[in-house]
């Protein structure tokens, strides 16, 4: 039997396990949990949601039309509605079926609300009670009100921008945080899971009779590539159940390839990082023996994940083009869960993101002979904790 | 054993199968039993099994079809679906046999196959090995339950300290060690053999005495005298046990 079908029994037995396990469905599906939340919560926040509801009477109605318009001008949405008689209108008020009731006539008008009255609703309010006593004024005057009108809106406000903002940069920054903290917790889950899985094998002492049929090379690829088909599983279910979201809540309104190219990407980057930390994590677990070690064998990697993502989680939200995360995010042991971020903010320059692919791949290469060794030479060895060295040496 | 699977690197000489070092394709068609026992423990015995027939090469109709005659034969059956964490000891013995049986191997090496065993999976085992064996499958184990090692095998080789210091057929060890003699005598008095050249007294219990035969001691003197004593009800040559030539074969090499 050549190679290829050896892995891919091991990589098959990997994932039968991986998905039959609860920890893995639970953990799934908490996780699939906080990504809608979290974008229902940003939604809810934003206020896109819920329109104000504004009451008139009859003797106000007249008010109703140029308020909604002045409102649609602002971006704000208001819902209006005729209510039989002021004290009808009250008692909506009082249920908060209306934000806010206008009673009195449209000369005099007066604002009924619960507690207090919305600062944008009350300028737009002011605005139109005004526009129409500026409307009687000038027809008293014997003018045309709406030529007065087209006359003030033809006045614009120019305004030059240095640094123009993009128009999506909040949200862009949004994307750029989950899905940076998507590949940061897959990569620790993950990696975890290959230490943890390699040193099961020792520890139930399996290896062995496994070792007697099949090669390690072949036995590590296989569980590498099996633990890490799971995790790209596990992404693009978070990532879809994030756009469907997104879409739903009507969050998500960058266009369709840019949000493409940010979901393409964060993908490819999961996936450089995890075969980059999955070799590590299986060479540090084949170093100990017992479960109880894998903690400890593992915090050096555990630190290099963690370490470059709490520095960029901290520091991007406020400087978009810092550099010292610009440059770190080259480097190919922190580019996996910088870059990403980066990229989804729209900061990645494009030479930025070849250069780090490739700075990654070729470290990934490297890593898989050494990494091997490291594996080859300390997975049968049970009992007290191989040293790197000498795992690195022998063979 | 280790290192015919190629699990452990030889410090010196090779091991050969058929004439050609063993490499790694013949090590696929060896059968192999760790001593540490290995398996998943939270694998149903028959995932598990199917699993590693399919390492082995065996097609996955043919994986099942091996692992449900083999769980049969060896009395697991019943807990197929079962993790193998929760079976006891003996039945993951015999998992860890069928482990070992499940791709058809030309060749059975078994490290310790009788440890921990209830007699009646002693017996299952050794059944199966004397089938493998009817069948030209060569077995190979080690094993400190000599009776049994008696019982079963071909050839034995006795071991101390990582050397063979003993190998042959039991009746080949047997040729090598000092004949004993059993004598039923019973009004032979104490020590009646002593002046005899060449002779040994081990043990001397209700009339029967055992004596050991220095080389070239002629048997028929000893019964003349014997004889002499009065009535002899038995003389009979006692073989030594395995586990007498066992105890001789590691005592020799430490005095010598």
């Amino acid at each position: 039997m050549s190679s290829w079908p050896t892995v891919r029994l091991v990589a098959a037995r990997e994932v039968r396990v991986r998905l039959a396990s609860r920890a893995t469905r639970i953990g799934t599906a908490l996780l699939v949990a906080a990504v809608v939340a979290l974008i229902v919560v940003i939604s809810l926040i934003s206020g896109g949601g819920s329109a104000d509801k504004v009451g008139f009477t009859q003797a106000t109605s007249a008010l109703a039309q140029p308020l909604k318009a002045s409102a649609e001008a602002l971006g704000e949405d208001v819902e209006t509605s005729t209510v039989p008689d002021a004290a009808a209108g009250e008692q909506q008020v009082r249920d908060g079926k209306l934000d806010a009731l206008v009673t009195g006539t449209a000369e005099q008008p007066r604002v009924v609300v619960e507690e207090e009255l919305d600062d944008t609703l009350r300028a737009v309010l002011t605005g139109v009670v005004r526009q129409q006593a500026l409307d009687r004024q000038v027809r008293a005057l014997g003018g045309d009100p709406a030529q007065v009108n087209r006359e003030v809106a033809s006045v614009r406000l120019e305004v030059t921008a240095l640094e123009p903002r993009d128009a999506e940069s909040d949200e862009r920054l949004v994307i750029g945080i989950i899905v940076g903290i998507l590949i940061y917790i897959a990569l620790l889950t993950f990696g975890q899971t290959v230490a943890q899985g390699v040193v099961e094998e020792k520890t139930s002492r399996v290896v062995e009779l496994l070792l007697a049929t099949i090669r390690p090379w072949q036995l590590m690829a296989g569980k590498v590539l099996g633990i890490g088909l799971v995790g790209l599983g596990q992404l693009l279910l978070l990532i879809a159940a994030g756009v469907i979201a997104g879409v739903a809540t009507g969050e998500l309104t960058l266009p369709a390839s840019v949000a493409a190219g940010t979901v393409a990407w964060a993908v490819a980057w999961y996936l450089m990082g995890y075969f980059l930390y999955a070799l590590l994590f299986a060479a540090a677990g084949a170093l100990v023996s017992r479960q109880e070690d894998v903690g400890s064998a593992t915090m050096p990697l555990m630190m290099l994940i963690i370490v470059p993502y709490v520095i960029g989680i901290s520091v991007l939200p406020a400087d978009p083009d810092n550099q010292l995360v610009a440059v770190l995010s080259l480097i190919p042991l922190f580019a996996p869960t910088l870059m990403p971020i980066r990229e989804a903010m729209g900061e990645a320059a494009a030479w930025e993101l070849v250069l780090a692919t490739g700075l990654t791949l070729a470290t990934a290469a490297l890593l898989v002979r050494a990494t091997g060794r490291v594996y080859v030479n300390a997975v049968l060895r049970t009992g007290a904790r191989v040293r790197l060295r000498e795992a690195l040496q022998r063979g | 054993m280790r290192i015919a699977l190629g699990v452990l690197e030889a410090d010196a000489g090779e091991v050969r199968w058929d004439g050609r070092p063993i490499d790694f394709e013949a090590r696929r068609r060896i059968g192999y039993m760790p001593e540490e026992r290995g398996l998943y423990p939270r694998m149903t015995v028959a995932d598990q099994l199917v699993y590693l027939a399919r390492l082995h090469g065996l097609s996955p109709a043919d994986a099942r079809r091996s692992v449900d005659a083999w769980i049969e034969r060896l009395g697991v059956s019943a807990r197929r679906d079962d993790e193998v964490l929760k079976l006891s000891l003996g039945n993951q013995q015999r998992v860890q046999l069928a482990a070992a049986l499940v791709h058809d191997p030309d060749v059975l090496i078994l490290d310790e196959p009788f440890s921990g065993l209830d007699p009646v999976a002693v017996d299952v085992m050794s059944d199966v090995l004397r089938q493998k064996c009817a069948d030209g499958v060569p077995v190979v184990f080690s094993s400190h339950q000599l009776d049994l090692v008696e019982r079963l095998c071909d050839r034995i080789g006795i071991i101390r300290e990582g050397r063979m210091v003993a190998v042959g057929a039991v009746d080949e060890l047997r040729a090598g060690a000092p004949t004993r003699i059993e004598v039923h005598a019973p009004a032979a008095p104490d020590g009646w053999a002593d002046a005899l050249p060449g002779v040994t007294t081990l043990q001397r219990r209700d009339g029967r005495t055992l004596v050991e035969l220095g080389d070239g001691t002629d048997d028929q003197q000893l019964l003349a005298a014997a004889l002499a004593t009065g009535p002899v009800h038995e003389f009979a040559r006692r073989p030594p046990s395995l586990a007498e030539l066992f105890r001789h074969a590691v005592s020799e090499e430490t005095t010598g």
